[in-house]
């Protein structure tokens, strides 16, 4: 199979999706041009500047016009190039996006995707280094998805486009170039089903985005050095979240380790492993660990952001904890 | 202090800074180019004269708030050279102790609150630092520095309306360099004359050449003068182009090269120095000479920031409150 970047990926979805049904559009700073990380290249030129709108540096606008048009007969793929900057919307998706159906009575759907790159990369330093999926899975009414690879962020990006509500995609900084092997037709992935990303079964990485890479790395390191079978559960969606896949995989493993590269401190993992607890607390032979950045902004310093943000020898640390109490 | 154009040490002290940010900002695309920065660098040449102009107005105790775009503010307003170069660096000795780097460079202490890496995001903070000293009932005034895309944001309209409404001394000085990034100014906002947007909240405005930093450091002296005695805020809007990329590396396929060697003819300091030739204030000889002396000012800035370590591991989770908390 051929191999493409992630952002060319999502390109293949958006074209796709713009090429079925007309409603759809996508607004953001700079897209005419290819975007920052090139996830709009070409759309201009095959679809015009009706459907590929380049919007002033007005995140509100962004945010809120992709919810009045989605109330109004538009599926607006809403881009922001870093998710930093959805700060500057945050009453947009939350008061807004998030709320319509429910506060309306169900009178109208928001089918909209607010686009938004995150992580760690080189050094960008405190306001272009972060993940926020903890806020935006916190608030009813948003969906949320993080692929780890091209081939779920074509996909997950096509159903993101289809799905009634509004789906916060995030696709993170790292992985953004690299490359994998990406299906040409046009496929859907569906959103809230996890990938087993590598079998395993003496412990169970609970993960997603850029944190599955490092957990595979991660794995790889556990069976060459320490005979270790890790499983990799690849969430893919957090809201919906297939906790049938992660509780199936602890079950057999008995031991779990959930990682990703956001803050601990009041991360999406503590959902997680709280959920683990409520259903398999008999059954765990270790307790559940977090494995994420610590509590800071992220550093510009090179050292420091690395001291700040896991990669997979804090997953490796972390499996042996809990193989070796 | 204000320049006085028609004395001479005046006026090569204006020179001096114009070069100084030149040649600081040459030597960070030279040593991006060659892996010894992290991160993203977004040069200001070009651009020099705003900044100098501005800033000759400014007392030590005034302050400015900056954009990602911010070396050349700060080194005006004049921020330490050797900590600004190792912050660029990512080093303990950095002005920000290495945490913050090239788009996040501050030094309190000299009325620097901030370059910023979210567009716009100076316009309420100087909003707030207005109503400080409105309320501490000091003569200090705050310089607002942002670009032509950052105009089209929210805050910008929040704080004008704020500002003029409280008569707070903030000046607001617009760097129109006709691009965000990567998407001309035409694509994206609603007037051709920016200074139309502070009429709107009934302010002061004044429109300006901003390459011309004899006519930059006049114009906005009344501005800031205006702050300063209670007159309210003012909109500066001031012409220029972005000489580099978006940031060192940009390729700037959205531009012609015609355009932009177009723009290199009213470069900022070649309009100066020949200001300053045909006025007879300083000879060819003179400039060289102060060439020199800048350069090994840089030269001295880039070997402390090599010679600095970078901050320990340990103290990565430092500075987060004044109070460590443990636990969290
Ligand atoms: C709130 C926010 N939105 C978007 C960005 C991404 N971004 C960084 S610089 C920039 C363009 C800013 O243009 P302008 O205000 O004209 O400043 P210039 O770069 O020309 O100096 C954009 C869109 C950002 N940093 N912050
Ligand atoms: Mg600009």
């Amino acid at each position: 199979m051929r191999s493409i970047s992630f952002g060319q990926a999502t390109v293949e979805a958006t074209a796709a999706a713009m090429r079925e049904d007309e409603t759809v559009v996508v607004t953001g700073e700079d897209i005419g041009w290819g975007g920052n990380f090139g996830q709009f290249k070409g759309l201009l030129e095959e679809f015009g500047p009706k459907r590929v709108v380049d919007m002033p540096i007005s995140e509100a606008l962004i945010l809120g016009s992709a919810v009045g048009a989605a109330v109004t007969g538009l599926r607006p793929v809403a881009s922001l190039s870093f998710v930093e900057f959805t700060m500057g919307a945050m009453d947009e998706i939350i008061n807004q996006a998030a709320k319509f159906r429910y506060m309306f009575g169900g009178q109208v759907s928001v089918p909209m995707v607010v686009r938004a790159s995150d992580g760690v990369l080189r050094s960008s330093g405190a306001q272009h280094s972060e993940s926020f999926e903890a806020f935006f899975s916190h608030m009813p009414g948003l969906k949320v998805v993080a692929p780890s690879n091209p081939a779920d962020a074509k996909g997950l990006l096509r159903s993101a486009i289809d799905d009634d509500d509004p789906v916060i995609y995030l696709e993170n900084k790292k992985i953004t170039f690299r490359r994998g092997p990406v299906p040409e037709e046009d496929y859907r992935t569906a959103l809230g089903e996890a990938a087993i990303a590598r079998e395993g079964s003496d412990v169970s990485l609970i993960t997603y985005s850029v944190m599955t890479q490092h957990a595979l790395e991660a794995a790889q390191v556990l069976l060459e050095d320490h005979s270790i079978e890790a499983e990799v559960v690849d969430l893919r969606s957090l809201v919906p979240l297939d906790m049938e896949s992660v509780l199936r995989s602890v079950a057999k493993t008995r031991r779990a380790v959930v990682c990703h590269e956001a803050w601990t401190f009041g991360g999406f993992g503590g959902e997680i492993a709280s959920q683990i607890n409520e259903h398999l607390f008999g059954e765990l032979v270790a307790p559940v660990l977090r494995v994420g950045a610590q509590s800071a902004p992220i550093a510009f310093s090179p050292p420091l952001e690395r001291a700040l943000v896991p990669e997979a020898s804090e997953v490796v640390q972390a499996v042996l904890r809990t193989l070796k109490p | 202090m204000a320049v006085d154009f028609k004395d001479r040490e005046s006026s090569l002290e204006a020179y001096r800074q114009l070069l100084l940010i030149r040649i600081f900002e040459e030597t960070l695309e030279d040593l991006f180019g060659k892996g010894k920065i992290p991160g993203f660098v977004h040069t200001y040449i070009g651009q020099e004269a705003i900044a100098v102009g501005v800033c000759s107005n400014l007392r030590s105790d005034d302050y400015v708030t900056s954009t990602h775009r911010g070396h050349g503010h700060a080194i005006a307003k004049g921020i330490d050279l050797n900590g600004l170069m190792a912050e660029v660096f990512g080093k303990v000795t950095g002005i920000c102790k290495g945490r913050g780097g090239s788009m996040h460079v501050a030094d309190f202490s000299k009325g620097i609150l901030g370059a910023n890496g979210i567009v716009a995001a100076g316009t309420v903070i100087a909003a707030g630092a207005g109503l400080s000293i409105q309320s501490r009932e000091q003569d200090q005034v705050v310089v607002c520095f942002f670009g032509d895309g950052g105009i089209n944001k929210g805050t910008v309209h929040e704080a004008m309306n704020f500002c003029s409404v409280k008569r707070l001394p903030v000046v607001f000085v617009c760097e129109n360099n006709q691009y965000a990034q990567f998407t001309s100014r035409k694509l994206t906002t609603s007037v051709s004359d920016l200074s139309k947007r502070g009429a709107a909240y009934g302010m002061s405005t004044a429109s300006l050449d901003g390459n011309n930093v004899v006519e930059v450091a006049e114009v906005s002296k009344k501005a800031i003068d205006d702050a300063r005695n209670g007159l309210g805020p003012t909109l500066v809007v001031a012409d220029t182009y972005r000489f580099g990329g978006h940031y060192v590396g940009d390729p700037q396929a959205y531009r012609s090269e015609d355009e932009v060697s177009k723009s290199r003819t009213r470069d900022p300091l070649l309009l100066f120095e020949k200001h300053l030739e045909s006025q007879g204030l300083v000879d060819r000889d003179q400039l060289e000479l102060e060439k020199v002396a800048i350069t090994e000012l840089v030269d001295e800035a880039v070997s402390f920031a090599e010679r600095s370590d970078y901050p320990e591991v340990h103290s990565a989770t430092d500075y987060v409150f004044t109070d460590r908390i443990e636990g969290s």
